[in-house]
């Protein structure tokens, strides 16, 4: 008896060590002091996966580990970040990133140093495309994939005049560039009668609203976020820009840009976003409720991505029974996972996750700002043909 | 446009002409009379937001607006006695490195305090609907401060002109050093404006939220701006001040109303240069009396023992080829960015704000070089200095024809425009996300044999840039730099001084660019943009400006800091601006300024 006791005793060590020495190590690198709104959620929900992860028992026998840092929201401070997490922490697989250009340079790196790479956050449609390549994944939709799904509804308008207005840098041209032609392809004949892109952070607000009125569009499509999402939503409330136009907005739904905007919410605008306390699919209410109970707070656009990034890693390991890069890459390609947001494929094709956002229109709420009529967008629903994608990936 | 869209971006160019005015006019003030290029600025605004919007909620918007102007005046007299005060008489431009510091800790402040998300302000009560003007709707609050503006401008008009306190500061702004022979208390004076361009940044923070959400990003941006007026009004002239941001503020409603609103990235910019080009000491601004402070000469450093120093990094990859060759490459980039750096700044006394066109004309250069036309990676280094040095030749030019504060300023306009380009420019340099795949050849890939290279080559420029400060030449700028007439009189060319020193500066920032560039991979425009150049001066500073190896030793110092603290302090912003404002205290020469003063004892 004695001796089975020392045995199993034996064996609880070995393993036990075993567990601590030989966990999954994820190297975690994001602009925490740059974009703190969206990445404090994010950085709580990927805590909140690793806990669940470990507490049930790891992944393929082995525990979790993360190890995050800032990056500085530089691409070269990023890089060398990058580097600290492979040669000093020896990181089994790179994860994170906010901004494209950081996101980029660190895909970039990872091709280089042949280490994996879950780009998280990035929307930049060239990580998995143009840029694209063996060693990066990137889980949320991509810029083209949120406009796509905007498309359908703007479409249904029959609406002639379009005015845009987009941030001046890669995510505006490109949203741009993108509703533009998918538009003219769904509703011929359609007029794009002014466009204004501010500086990222800078917009002129008054003199925008006031040059987009001017072209009396019959809508609009912006792709503004943060304080200049703020800025136009005030500025064109007051000067009634919106009174008879439809506003089609990226991102604007997400609790993160939605919830500063408050009585100013502005009624009937499309939007892609997340509506976190209307959505009761069985997996979303464990998410949330195991969110709420842990962070005492509700979760954001951000902790869905943090909390999902983290379980594709787990899932991936399980799948290659293993942490090795090779093997890990091989998994990822075809992965079939659960989220909050219901069942995600990791694309072999192009390294794109079909993690979908909830499209809807904005409404106002006992003075707070709410999304209404929402639908779920499958993200493998909006991607363009095969041979358009193996066209822009050089592999 | 329509004569009624004129009207209307007309009344939008005043509406935001009034607010970048009270934000310059403090900005103006301080300078004017103390020299102080206050960076913390647009941070004191910015707590003047934050405040406002968090005291509206309690006493009403009306009533927040005063309190956070008097609060962000007892902040502003706090920062002058416990802190400027006690570095008066540090080499110049040490303020620059406090207030740099206070940036920092301000940020994080704000982040700790009010949290990471935007905070939209109520809109004024009373002035909250819209007026109908030419067919359109405006703002009546747009009208409230379009009436504000010139109101500020006419008490701080009064204020100078018709009071005694008012004649102090303009006497003090004409000649310091005779204001103070002539008896006037500068303390008090410093004490004073100092507390009243602080209470003018918190007014004008707290009037502008009902226009835009208090954030955290509002800061740096704002500093640039509240610059680009001051300067292109004339430093310390507040009717410049006032003439310079209606012009900016309606040339921007126009380029938007004409929908060339991409070009509104950089106008501010292209005006400043074109002012200054034009008009060296902006539009009503006077040449600033020179300091008669003295300058060091280069005496005793810490230069010979840098063989040794080469040495023992040599051996480094024998120890480890770990990360800690990554960080002694960075470490190694940015020391020969800051020493070239040092090299206008010390011997040439020219300060450069935008020092990072030249390191980002580099790495473009190279990149391109080497991505576009398929060039051998060495080849492409080894021509990038010539790009970067054929950039100072052009900018160079205009520059010398300035001096002091406009100088800085102009080289800071010109370093945006390129900048700019390079962030817009899509087809040639990858706008906004920048180049990648601009990796080493490959016998230089291993992480030792890229570090042995750029250890060889930096340490061989640095001893080049060192070796020119000491010969013909850099007695020659130091002549210059010293006392420009007495230079001319003795046969230099002091303009070919000063446009050569550009050229070598410019030379060297673009080899560490170009360095910079293939140690990462990819480079995108954040190698041209501001915090790159103010880094760069930040070394400098740091290290200590009056001697030559102080540079050296402040990279590496920043860039260590940066990366521990990083790793190892959620708010490591606060944390490096609180390690700078200590050293700035107990070290006011800088490091090997400090070290240097021990040993001369």
């Amino acid at each position: 008896m004695k001796r089975t006791l020392l045995i199993y005793l034996c064996l609880f060590l070995v393993t036990a060590d075993a567990f601590g020495q030989n966990a999954v190590k994820i190297g975690e690198l994001n602009s925490y002091k740059v974009f703190p709104s969206f990445l404090e959620p994010y950085k709580k929900g990927m805590e909140l996966a690793i806990e669940e992860i470990n507490r049930s028992g790891g992944a393929a026998g082995r525990k979790l580990e993360l190890v995050t840092r800032d990056d500085g929201g530089t691409p070269g401070d990023a890089v060398r970040v990058a580097e600290e997490l492979i040669a000093r922490e020896k990181v089994n697989v790179l994860m994170g990133t906010f901004a494209s250009n950081v996101g980029l340079a660190v895909a970039n790196l990872a091709a280089q140093r042949k280490v994996l790479f879950v780009a998280s956050e990035p929307l930049t449609d060239k990580i998995v495309w143009e840029n694209g390549n063996r060693y990066t994944f990137r889980l949320r939709p991509s810029t083209y994939m949120q406009t796509a799904m905007l498309v359908p509804e703007a479409a249904k308008l029959k609406k002639r005049r379009w005015a845009i207005v987009y941030p001046n840098y890669e995510y505006g041209q490109s949203a741009t560039a993108s509703f533009k032609k998918l538009l003219s392809e769904a509703q011929p004949g359609v007029e794009f009668v002014a466009e204004q892109a501010p500086a990222l952070g800078k917009i002129e607000a008054g003199a925008v609203v006031q040059a987009l009125a001017q072209a009396r569009p019959d809508a609009i499509f912006s792709s503004l976020f943060a304080a200049d999402l703020q800025k136009f939503v005030r500025e064109g409330n007051t000067r009634g820009l919106f009174k008879n136009t439809v506003v089609f907005n990226l991102l604007a739904g997400e609790p993160e840009y939605l919830d500063p905007l408050k009585d100013e919410t502005p009624d009937g605008w499309w939007v892609t976003g997340y509506p976190w306390s209307e959505i009761n699919t069985p997996e979303h209410k464990a998410f949330r409720d195991a969110y709420q109970k842990r962070w005492n707070d509700y979760p954001r656009q951000g902790s869905v991505v943090g909390y999902t990034a983290v379980h594709a890693v787990a899932n991936a390991v399980r799948k290659a029974k293993s942490a090795e890069t090779e093997k890990l890459v091989e998994a990822l390609k075809g992965l079939q996972m659960q989220t909050p947001f219901g069942p995600v494929t990791w694309r072999a094709i192009d390294h794109q996750s079909t993690m979908g956002a909830y499209v809807g229109q904005l409404a106002k709420k006992d003075g707070k700002g709410t999304m209404v009529n929402w639908r779920y967008a499958d993200g493998a629903k909006y991607q363009p043909a095969e041979k358009e994608i193996r066209a822009l990936r050089k592999e | 446009m329509s004569g009624s869209a004129v009207l209307l971006q007309s009344l939008n160019g005043l509406a935001s002409a009034s607010s970048l005015f009270v934000l310059a006019a403090g900005l103006s003030l301080i300078f004017g009379v103390s020299r102080i290029v206050n960076f913390a600025h647009g941070s004191l605004f910015m707590l003047g937001m934050y405040l406002a919007v968090w005291l509206s909620a309690r006493v009403g918007f009306w009533a927040g607006v005063p309190i956070a102007a008097l609060v962000l005046a007892a902040l502003g007299f706090l920062i002058e006695t416990l802190l400027l005060r006690r570095i008066y008489r540090a080499p110049e431009l040490l303020q620059l490195l406090a207030t740099f510091a206070l940036v920092l800790v301000i940020k994080d402040f704000a982040l700790w305090a009010w949290g990471p998300e935007d905070m939209l302000g109520p809109r004024a009560p009373g002035l909250s609907g819209a007026v109908s003007i030419a067919g359109g709707q405006f703002p009546q609050y747009d009208l409230f401060l379009i009436a504000l503006g010139p109101a500020v401008f006419v008490l701080l008009h009064f204020l100078l002109t018709r009071t005694r306190f008012g004649i102090l500061i303009r006497a003090a702004t004409e000649d310091r050093e005779m204001a103070g022979a002539l008896g006037v208390n500068q303390r008090w004076l410093f004490t004073a404006v100092f507390t009243l361009g602080a209470a003018l940044a918190g007014l004008g923070g707290a009037l502008a939220i009902p226009r835009e959400p208090a954030n955290l990003e509002i800061d740096l941006a704002l500093v640039s701006d509240a610059f680009v007026v001051v300067v292109v009004g004339g430093m310390g002239s507040i009717p410049g001040a006032f003439l310079a941001a209606l012009l900016i503020g309606g040339i921007k409603a126009f380029c938007i109303g004409l929908g060339y609103s991409k070009i509104t990235l950089v106008a501010e910019f292209i005006v400043m240069a074109a002012v200054l080009v034009v008009r060296p000491w902006g539009l009503l601004g006077r040449p600033i009396a020179v300091s008669r402070a003295p300058q060091d000469a280069f005496g005793i450093s810490s230069r010979r023992a840098m063989p040794l120093v080469v040495a023992v990094l040599a051996l480094v990859p024998l120890l480890s080829d770990g990360y800690i060759l990554i960080l002694l490459t960075d470490v190694l980039v940015f020391a020969l960015f800051a020493v070239s750096l040092h090299f206008l700044l010390g011997p040439g006394g020219m300060v450069s704000f935008g020092h990072a066109a030249y390191f980002g004309l580099g790495a473009y250069g190279a990149a391109l070089l080497f991505l576009r036309w398929q060039l051998p990676m060495e080849l492409s280094l080894a021509a990038a200095p010539l790009v970067a040095a054929g950039g100072a030749v052009l900018f160079g030019w205009f520059c010398v024809r300035l001096s002091g504060i406009y100088l800085a300023m102009l080289t800071l306009a010109l370093a945006q425009i390129v900048w700019s380009v390079a962030f817009q420019w899509d087809a040639v340099t990858g706008g906004s996300n920048g180049l990648v795949g601009v990796w080493p050849a490959a016998w230089l890939s291993s992480r030792t044999a890229y570090y042995l290279a750029t250890l060889a080559l930096c340490a061989a420029s640095i001893a080049c840039l060192w070796r020119f400060a000491v010969s013909p030449f850099g007695y020659a700028l130091r002549a210059s730099r010293d006392s420009p007439l007495r230079a001319e009189a003795s046969g230099i060319n002091v303009r070919a001084q000063q446009w050569a020193a550009f050229i070598v500066a410019g030379g060297f920032a673009g080899l560490a660019g170009a360095l910079f560039a293939f140690s990462k991979g990819s480079i995108s425009p954040e190698t041209l943009s501001v915090p790159r150049s103010v880094d760069g001066l930040v070394m400098v500073l740091l290290g200590g400006v009056q001697t030559l190896t102080g540079p050296v030793w402040g990279a590496a110092i920043f860039t260590w800091l940066e990366d521990a603290m990083s790793r190892e302090i959620a708010y490591w912003r606060a944390g490096i601006g609180a390690v700078i404002l200590l050293l700035v205290l107990a070290l006011p020469g800088g490091l090997e300024g400090t070290l240097k003063r021990w040993f001369s004892r």
